[in-house]
C-alpha cells in the first residue's frame, strides 16, 4: 500500500479519475480508499454498494433527485461576481454560492440524494454524524422531506460551538445524540455512528456527510456533490465568457471540494484545496491533513491521516468545526499524489480576517470553513495580479455566531466611512 | 509446533478435559502499565489462550468499557513497541498462547514484516484485526504466514452462508464467532437463537469456534460452552480490572471453579 506514485502511474491514475473509472471495483482511487470495516458491517456495505449501482444513475432516481434539487434545495445556486473584493485584491473574483442552497450549505445536495436512496433501499431509520452541524441540519431536513426518522451524532465540543444548529436539527424532527468519547468532535461522532450502525445493519441507513470513509461513500458523495462543479463550470462560461484560471475550495473531509473540482479536472484550471492551518504547524495545532499527514487507515479508508509514529490518530485544532478532522477523502489523497490538485492551509486568524473582509466588501457572511478558501485566494491574488478566481462559497456563517462573538469585529474600513 | 497451531491445540486440550476453553481479553497496560506483566501472568494462569488488546485512538467496534481502557492506556504511554518489549522480558515464563487484538492502523504503522518477527519472538501466535475484512487482508496475511502466525477471522450472525465458508477456511488458530449484532460489552444478554448460530458456525469450520461479545457471567460461559469450543471474555474482565479486583478469582468463578 505505498502512497508514492511513479510519474507514469500518476498520469494514468489521473486520466482514469477524469474518465470516471475510479474508484475501481475494490473501491480504490489508486492506492487510496478501500473498505476497512468490522465484519458485521460487511454485508451492509455490500448491500449499499449494490443499491448505489442500481439506483444512482437510474432514470427514476435521477428524476426525483433533480426535481428535489430544483424545487426544494433551490438549485442551481447563483454564481456571483464580487466587484469590491476583485478591486481590492486586483483580481476577478467569482463565488459559487452554495450558501444560498436550502439549509445554508452544500451539504444538502448529498443529504437529499442519500435520503432518497435510503427510502428506495427500504431503510427504517437514518443516522448521520455532524461536525459543524451543517450536515446534521441537512440530514434532518432531508429525512423530514422523505419521511424517515433521523438521529444525528455530534461531538459534545461541537454541540457547544455550534449551538444554533443543534436547535435547528431538533426542530426539524431529528434526535441529536451527544458524543462524549474520544476527541468529542467529528471523528468521535463518526466512530459512534458506526457503532450504532453495527447494532442494526439492516434497518439503519448511515447517511455519511463527507467524501470519506469506506467504499462506496467517497464515490457516492462525490457523485451527489458534483452538481456544484457542473453548474459552476457552465455559469462561468455563460456569465464571464470563459473558465477561471484557478478554483479554490476549503477541505475538511473534502465533500464540497471534490464536488467543485471533479467536474473541472479535465480543464486547464489550477485547483487549490485549502485545509485548516489552525494556530500552527505542530501536531495537534491544525487540521492540515494533506499538508502534514501520512498514509494510514482511518474510519474505513486508506488515506492520508494525522497520526503519530505508533499509528495513533491525532487530535486536530481548527476554529471551524467543519474542517476539524484528522483524515481526508481518499480521492483527495490521490489528487494530491498525482499533482493535479494543490493542497495548502490557512490559519484561524487568516480565516477570521477573510470572513470580515468578505462581509464588508460584498455583504456575504460566509462560514468559517469557507473563509479558509478566501484567505488562500487572497494570497494567490497578490502573486497573480489580474487572475480570474473561482471560489466555492460552501456555506453561510450564521451558524458561527457563537464563535464569532468571541472575536470582536476588527475591519471596519468600509462601514461608517 | 507452528505458532497458530499452538492456539488450536490449547483450545482442543481444554475440550478434551471436558470443558470449554476460556479466552480472557485484557487491554495491554491497563489499568497501569507497571502491573501489565503481573496481570497478564495472572489471567494466563487460568485462561487457555489470552487475547491482548492493543490500545487504539479510534476503537470503532468497541463499547464504552474497552474504549475507556484503550484511551487510558494510550494516555499512560502504552504502544505496540512497549508491549513487545514487556513481553520479551517474560516470554519464557508464559506458556499460554497469546493473541493480539489490534485495529489495523497501529499494525500498518509498525510494518507487517517487523510485526511478524517481533510477535513470534514475544510468544504471540495470532492476530485479530476487527476493522480488516477478508477482502483487504492479503498483505498482512502473507507477512504473518511467513512466520506461521495466524490471522483469526471474525464471523457474525449477519454473515451470509457463502461468506461464512470463506472466512472459516481463511481463519487460523480458531474462528471468532461474534455472538451479537453489535459492539463489544453488550449488556442486553445473549440472543435466543445463539445455539443454532454457534452450531452452524461449528459445522462449517474445521477449526475450533470461540464465541465472544457480551459474555459476562458463569451461565453465559456454560451456555456458549455447550455449542462452541470456547468463550472469550473481554469487557466484563476489563471492568474487574478497572475496579481493582482480582482477575483470577473472577475468571475461576466464570468457569465454576
Amino acid at each position: 500500500m505505498s502512497a508514492l506514485l511513479q510519474a507514469d502511474e500518476a498520469s494514468a491514475l489521473l486520466e482514469a479519475t477524469i474518465n470516471g473509472e475510479l474508484p475501481d471495483a475494490s473501491g480504490r482511487f489508486g492506492p487510496f480508499g478501500g473498505r476497512y470495516v468490522p465484519e458485521t458491517l460487511v454485508p451492509a456495505f455490500e448491500r449499499l454498494e449494490q443499491g448505489v449501482q442500481e439506483h444512482l444513475h437510474d432514470a427514476a432516481f435521477q428524476e426525483e433527485f433533480q426535481r428535489e434539487l430544483r424545487e426544494w434545495v433551490g438549485r442551481p445556486t447563483a454564481l456571483t461576481f464580487a466587484p469590491r473584493l476583485s478591486e481590492s485584491w486586483g483580481a476577478k473574483v467569482w463565488l459559487k454560492r452554495e450558501d444560498l442552497a436550502h439549509t445554508g450549505a452544500h451539504k444538502i445536495n448529498n443529504a437529499i440524494g442519500q435520503a432518497i436512496l435510503a427510502k428506495r433501499l427500504g431503510a427504517q431509520r437514518v443516522i448521520a454524524e455532524t461536525g459543524a452541524g451543517q450536515h446534521g441540519v441537512a440530514s434532518a431536513a432531508a429525512c423530514a422531506r422523505v419521511g424517515l426518522p433521523c438521529s444525528v451524532y455530534m461531538g459534545a465540543v461541537d454541540m457547544e460551538r455550534q449551538a444554533p444548529n443543534v436547535d435547528r436539527m431538533r426542530r426539524l424532527g431529528a434526535e441529536v445524540v451527544a458524543v462524549e468519547t474520544g476527541d468529542q468532535t467529528l471523528r468521535a461522532a463518526i466512530d459512534e455512528a458506526l457503532r450504532t450502525w453495527v447494532t442494526d445493519p439492516e434497518g439503519i441507513y448511515y447517511l455519511l456527510g463527507s467524501a470519506v470513509g469506506a467504499h462506496p461513500y467517497p464515490y457516492l458523495v462525490r457523485e451527489l456533490q458534483s452538481v456544484i462543479g457542473k453548474e459552476a463550470r457552465q455559469q462561468m462560461i455563460e456569465q464571464s465568457g470563459g473558465l477561471p484560471d484557478v478554483a479554490f475550495a476549503c477541505v475538511g473531509g473534502g465533500s464540497n471540494a471534490i464536488g467543485l473540482f471533479h467536474p473541472l479536472l479535465a480543464d486547464d484550471i489550477e485547483l487549490i484545496g485549502v485545509e485548516a492551518g489552525g494556530t500552527g504547524d505542530g501536531l495537534g495545532q491544525n487540521a492540515a491533513t494533506l499538508a502534514t499527514g501520512t498514509p494510514g487507515v482511518l474510519q474505513g479508508s486508506y488515506t492520508i491521516i494525522l497520526q503519530d509514529d505508533d499509528g495513533q490518530v491525532q487530535e486536530t485544532h481548527s476554529i471551524s468545526a467543519g474542517l476539524d478532522y484528522s483524515g481526508v477523502g481518499p480521492e483527495h489523497a490521490l489528487l494530491q499524489a498525482t499533482g493535479r490538485v494543490k493542497y495548502i492551509s490557512a490559519g484561524d486568524d487568516e480565516a477570521l480576517e477573510a470572513l470580515e473582509e468578505l462581509c464588508a466588501a460584498e455583504g456575504i457572511l460566509t462560514a468559517l470553513e469557507t473563509s479558509h478558501a478566501f484567505a488562500a485566494a487572497r494570497n494567490y491574488a497578490k502573486e497573480n495580479p489580474g487572475a480570474k478566481i473561482l471560489i466555492g462559497n460552501s456555506g453561510r456563517g450564521d451558524k458561527d455566531m457563537p464563535t464569532l462573538t468571541k472575536y470582536p469585529a476588527r475591519t471596519r474600513s468600509h462601514a461608517g466611512a | 509446533m507452528q505458532a497458530h497451531k499452538r492456539i488450536t491445540a490449547a483450545i482442543n486440550a481444554a475440550n478434551k478435559d471436558g470443558r470449554p476453553a476460556l479466552v480472557p481479553f485484557i487491554t495491554a497496560g491497563y489499568p497501569e502499565p507497571d502491573t501489565f506483566i503481573d496481570t497478564l501472568k495472572s489471567v494466563a494462569a487460568v485462561g487457555d489462550v489470552v487475547e491482548l488488546g492493543i490500545p487504539f485512538s479510534d476503537p470503532m467496534a468497541d463499547g464504552m468499557t474497552i474504549q475507556r481502557s484503550s484511551f487510558e492506556a494510550l494516555k499512560k504511554g502504552v504502544s505496540l513497541k512497549w508491549i513487545f518489549d514487556q513481553l520479551d522480558s517474560v516470554s519464557d515464563e508464559i506458556d499460554t498462547p497469546l493473541v493480539m487484538m489490534s485495529y489495523l492502523n497501529p499494525l500498518l504503522a509498525f510494518g507487517y514484516d517487523a510485526l511478524a518477527e517481533r510477535a513470534l519472538a514475544a510468544g504471540v501466535c495470532g492476530f485479530i484485526v476487527p476493522d480488516l475484512p477478508y477482502e483487504e487482508s492479503e498483505e498482512i496475511r502473507a507477512a504473518l504466514e511467513v512466520r506461521d502466525l495466524g490471522l483469526i477471522q471474525l464471523v457474525t450472525p449477519a454473515t451470509p452462508k457463502e461468506r461464512l465458508e470463506t472466512l472459516c477456511d481463511a481463519s487460523r488458530g480458531f474462528v471468532y464467532a461474534v455472538t451479537i449484532t453489535g459492539i463489544t460489552g453488550g449488556g442486553a444478554g445473549l440472543p435466543a437463537d445463539l445455539a443454532d448460530y454457534l452450531d452452524n458456525v461449528t459445522s462449517v469450520s474445521s477449526l475450533p469456534v470461540c464465541a465472544g461479545f457480551g459474555i459476562r457471567a458463569p451461565e453465559d460461559v456454560a451456555a456458549v460452552g455447550r455449542h462452541a469450543a470456547g468463550a472469550i471474555v473481554g469487557s466484563a474482565l476489563v471492568e474487574v480490572l478497572e475496579r481493582g479486583e482480582d482477575p483470577q478469582a473472577f475468571l475461576r468463578a466464570l468457569v465454576g471453579e
